[in-house]
C-alpha cells in the first residue's frame, strides 16, 4: 500500500528507536503526552511502546472526541430524539457511549428511537431532503477536524432552504484543552506529541502560546507509527537541549497557518461558547464553539430548546483522571472487570481511540492483572 | 394452476398460505431450479440412506444487507456458509435444507435470481437442497428475504477435528487473503458506496478440506473466520483449547485493496468477515506438508502459516507487529464501527 507502508517500515522504526535509546539521557525521565486518541491508538496498535527505552513514558491525553463528550449531552440527545420524535444522525462511534443511568444512543435506538449512523454531515442533508415532513438533527462532535464539514453542511442547508435540518453542536477546541491540562499542572509533562489532523486545519502556529507559557516542547506528529517515533526523537532532542518550541514533523500535511478556507468557514458559522463541559476536564471557558445567531434556525439547541443536563459520572470510573493524564487505565478498579469494550462504563473504553480501549484491546499483555 | 408472473410479480401473503399459490411458487421457483430427486418427490421431508460413521449437523441463518454484492448474493452465501460449517469438522457434506422467510412485496424476479444462484452453488458443490420451507411475512416485517440453511454430513473414520484440540507448538495456517467478503459487502452498502475491485470470497471449502484431511488426518482444529474475522476466530480457538496464540503480522495475507479500504474506513482487517477461508491448526511438524497440499488447491493457493500455538493461562492472542512491537489481538467488541477521525 503505497504512501502507507512507507510509514510503517519496521527496519526504519528499529533504526529510529536505536537513536532514541542513544540520545535519551538515562539519568532522567521523559513523560510525553500524546494529545490525540489517534496517537494512543497507533502507539498500542503498532506496539511502539515496546520499542522505547524504559525512561520514556507515554501519558495519554484527552484528544478523543467521543471520550470528552459529557454524559449530559448524550442524555440531552436521547431526550431530543425520544421526546420530539425526530431523526437523529450521528457518527457511529458515539452510539455506545454511556449516558447517565446506563443508557446510550444504541439502547435508545433499540427502544425505537430513530437514530441513524452516518459517515458525513452531508448524509444528514440527504436524509433531510428525503424526509421533508420530519425534523432531522445532526449530533455533531469532534475537534477542529470535524467542525468544518459541519459548517459546510449548515451552509448547504441554508443555500437550499432546507427547513427541517439542524445541528446539535458539540464541537470543541484543541488548544483550550491543552492549555487547561498544562495550567492545572496535575501531572508532569515534559513534551507533547501534537495533533496531526487537527493541525492540518488550525496550523502549527496555534500551539506557540502553549509552548511559550508553560515551557513545554511540542512536536506535531503524523498518525503513522514512523511519524510517532520520529516525533519522539525530536521531543527528546528538544528536552535535552532545554528547548520549548513548536516543531512540525507532519510537514507533508500541516502548514504554519493551517487551512485558511476551513478556518474562514468555521469562523463564519461558529462563535466561541463562553463555557462548555468536557468529560474529565470539567467546565472550561472558551473551549468549544456554538452556532452563530445568524444561523440559529439550524441550531438544534435553540430550535428544540434543549436544556443543559448534568449527568453524574460513573462511580469508581477514573476516566476523568485518565483524560487528564494523571492515571493509567489499568489503575482503575473497573478496568477489565466491570468495564470492558463489550460493556463500557467509562467513555475512554468506548472509542478505539480512547486510552482504556486501546490499553485493553492491544496492550493487555503488558499487564496481566486485567486479563479475564 | 395459473403461472407466476416472475418478471413483474411480487410476493403476496397468499404465497405463504399453504394453498394453491404456495404450491405454484414452490414449483416454479424452488423445485424447478433446485431440481433433484428428493425435492421432486414433493414430500415435507427428504428420506435418504446414510453411510456409517459420525454425522454432523449445522444450521445458519442469513440476514444480509445488501442481498446482492460483488462476488455473490444471499443465495450462494447461504449454501457456502452452511457447507463450510459442516466441513469444519472434517466432514463430507451430503445434504442441505433451506427455509425462506419472504417479505410481502419482494419482487419474484429477485427471488428467482437468488434461487438460481443458490441452485448453482449447490450443484457446483455437489450438495443438493433436498427439503425446504417457505413463509411470508407482512410488508415491513422482514428485510426482503431471510434464508436459513441446515446441512448434514458424515465424518470420515479416524478424523477428530474440534476447536479444543490446539496444543502448544502447533502451527496456524490460514487458507488465503482475509477481509475480502466484509469489504465487498461494505463497498455496496447504502451510504458507503465506494469503488473497489474486491469481490466476496464466498466459496464452499469442502473439497479443499477433503484434500487436507486425506494427507493429514491429524488436523487438530478447523474453523471458518466469518463474522468477527480472523481475530475473533483465533480468540475462540485459544479459549476453547486453553492455549495462547502468537501471530506474525507480516505473514498474514491481506490484499492491498482490502488494506486500503480498511485504512480509509478506520477498520482492522483482522476483524473483517470472510466466507471462503479457513483457519487450520495442525502439529508443527505436519504444517509444511499440509501447506503444500493446500496451495495446490484453487481455494488455498495463497495459504500461509501465520503463527503458532503457545502456552498461556490467559488464552491471549498476541501479534508480533510488522513494526517490531507486540500487541494483543482481542475479541471483536460489539460491532466494528468506522472511526470518526
Amino acid at each position: 500500500m503505497k504512501y502507507v507502508d512507507e510509514f510503517r517500515d519496521g527496519d526504519t522504526a528499529r533504526a529510529l528507536a536505536k537513536r532514541i535509546k542513544e540520545e535519551a539521557d538515562p539519568e532522567r525521565d521523559y513523560r510525553l503526552m500524546e494529545f490525540c486518541g489517534g496517537h494512543t491508538h497507533a502507539i498500542f496498535r503498532f506496539g511502539i511502546a515496546d520499542l522505547m527505552p524504559d525512561n520514556i513514558r507515554f501519558i495519554h491525553g484527552p484528544g478523543c472526541p467521543v471520550c470528552v463528550l459529557p454524559a449530559g449531552r448524550i442524555e440531552a440527545a436521547i431526550r431530543l430524539v425520544e421526546e420530539k420524535n425526530i431523526i437523529l444522525c450521528t457518527y457511529a462511534d458515539l452510539m455506545r457511549v454511556p449516558a447517565g443511568k446506563r443508557d446510550s444512543l444504541q439502547k435508545a435506538k433499540a427502544r425505537g428511537a430513530d437514530i441513524r449512523m452516518i459517515y458525513s454531515p452531508t448524509d444528514a442533508l440527504v436524509l433531510a431532503r428525503e424526509n421533508p415532513n420530519r425534523e432531522v438533527a445532526f449530533l455533531a462532535i469532534g475537534f477542529e477536524t470535524t467542525t468544518p464539514p459541519t459548517a459546510a453542511a449548515i451552509n448547504i442547508a441554508q443555500a437550499e432552504g432546507l427547513k427541517n435540518f439542524s445541528v446539535f453542536c458539540n464541537h470543541v477546541e484543541t488548544p483550550a484543552a491543552m492549555m487547561h491540562i498544562l495550567s492545572a499542572g496535575e501531572t508532569k509533562i515534559d513534551g507533547i506529541l501534537g495533533p496531526s489532523h487537527v493541525s492540518t486545519i488550525i496550523g502549527s502556529n496555534a500551539y506557540a502560546d502553549c509552548c511559550d507559557r508553560y515551557g513545554v516542547p511540542l512536536v506535531i506528529a503524523g498518525f503513522e507509527p514512523l511519524d510517532v517515533i520520529q516525533s519522539v526523537l525530536m521531543l527528546v532532542r528538544q528536552i535535552n537541549a532545554g528547548l520549548a518550541v513548536v516543531e512540525n514533523q507532519y510537514t507533508r500535511a500541516v502548514s504554519t497557518t493551517g487551512n485558511q478556507k476551513a478556518k474562514a468557514l468555521m469562523n463564519e458559522l461558529f462563535e466561541q461558547r463562553p463555557l462548555f463541559e468536557w468529560r474529565g476536564l470539567g467546565v472550561l471557558p472558551e473551549s468549544a464553539v456554538q452556532i452563530r445567531s445568524a444561523f440559529s434556525d439550524f441550531d438544534s439547541e435553540k430550535r428544540f430548546e434543549i436544556k443543559e443536563i448534568v449527568a453524574a459520572d460513573i462511580k469508581g470510573c477514573i476516566c476523568p483522571a485518565v483524560l487528564r493524564g494523571m492515571n493509567n487505565p489499568d489503575e482503575c478498579k473497573l478496568f477489565g472487570t466491570a468495564c470492558t469494550p463489550e460493556d463500557p462504563k467509562g467513555a475512554c473504553m468506548v472509542s478505539s481511540e480512547g486510552a482504556c480501549a486501546a490499553y485493553y484491546s492491544y496492550g493487555r499483555h503488558l499487564n496481566t492483572k486485567a486479563t479475564t | 394452476m395459473s403461472r407466476l408472473d416472475i418478471k413483474h410479480g411480487v410476493i403476496e401473503m397468499g404465497h405463504g398460505s399453504g394453498g394453491r399459490s404456495s404450491a405454484t411458487l414452490i414449483d416454479e421457483i424452488f423445485v424447478c431450479h433446485f431440481d433433484n430427486e428428493f425435492l421432486n418427490q414433493g414430500n415435507d421431508q427428504a428420506a435418504f440412506n446414510v453411510p456409517a460413521g459420525r454425522m454432523v449437523i449445522s444450521t445458519d441463518g442469513h440476514v444480509i444487507t445488501p442481498l446482492f454484492f460483488p462476488g455473490g448474493d444471499i443465495g450462494s452465501l447461504s449454501v457456502h456458509g452452511t457447507i463450510n460449517d459442516v466441513t469444519m469438522s472434517g466432514a463430507k457434506p451430503l445434504y442441505l435444507s433451506a427455509s425462506f422467510i419472504l417479505e410481502e412485496g419482494f419482487p419474484l424476479s429477485e427471488l428467482e435470481t437468488i434461487v438460481i444462484s443458490m441452485a448453482k452453488a449447490s450443484k457446483d458443490a455437489g450438495v443438493p437442497v433436498v427439503t425446504g420451507d417457505t413463509k411470508v411475512v407482512e410488508r415491513g416485517k422482514g428485510d426482503g428475504v431471510f434464508i436459513t440453511t441446515t446441512g448434514i454430513g458424515v465424518v470420515p473414520e479416524g478424523i477428530n477435528i474440534s476447536g479444543d484440540q490446539a496444543k502448544p507448538g502447533d502451527a496456524i495456517i490460514v487458507s488465503g487473503s482475509i477481509g475480502d467478503h466484509g469489504i465487498a459487502i461494505l463497498s455496496s452498502r447504502e451510504g458507503l458506496q465506494f469503488d473497489t475491485t474486491i469481490q466476496s470470497d464466498s466459496a464452499a471449502l469442502h473439497k479443499l478440506v477433503a484434500e487436507m484431511v486425506a494427507v493429514t488426518p491429524e488436523v487438530h482444529c478447523l474453523r471458518d473466520p466469518t463474522r468477527g474475522g480472523l481475530a475473533t476466530t483465533l480468540n475462540e480457538l485459544a479459549r476453547q483449547s486453553h492455549v495462547g496464540i502468537s501471530l506474525v503480522e507480516t505473514s498474514i495475507p491481506i490484499k492491498a485493496e482490502v488494506k486500503g479500504a480498511c485504512e480509509l474506513l478506520g477498520l482492522d482487517p483482522l476483524y473483517i468477515a470472510n466466507e471462503g477461508k479457513l483457519v487450520c491448526i495442525v502439529a508443527g511438524e505436519d504444517a509444511e506438508q499440509l501447506l503444500a497440499v493446500m496451495r495446490q488447491h484453487k481455494l488455498g493457493q495463497n495459504a500461509a502459516i501465520i503463527g503458532h500455538v503457545t502456552e498461556d493461562q490467559h488464552h491471549m492472542v498476541i501479534m508480533q507487529t510488522a513494526f517490531g512491537g507486540k500487541r494483543v489481538v482481542d475479541w471483536l467488541a460489539g460491532e466494528q464501527l468506522p472511526r470518526i477521525c
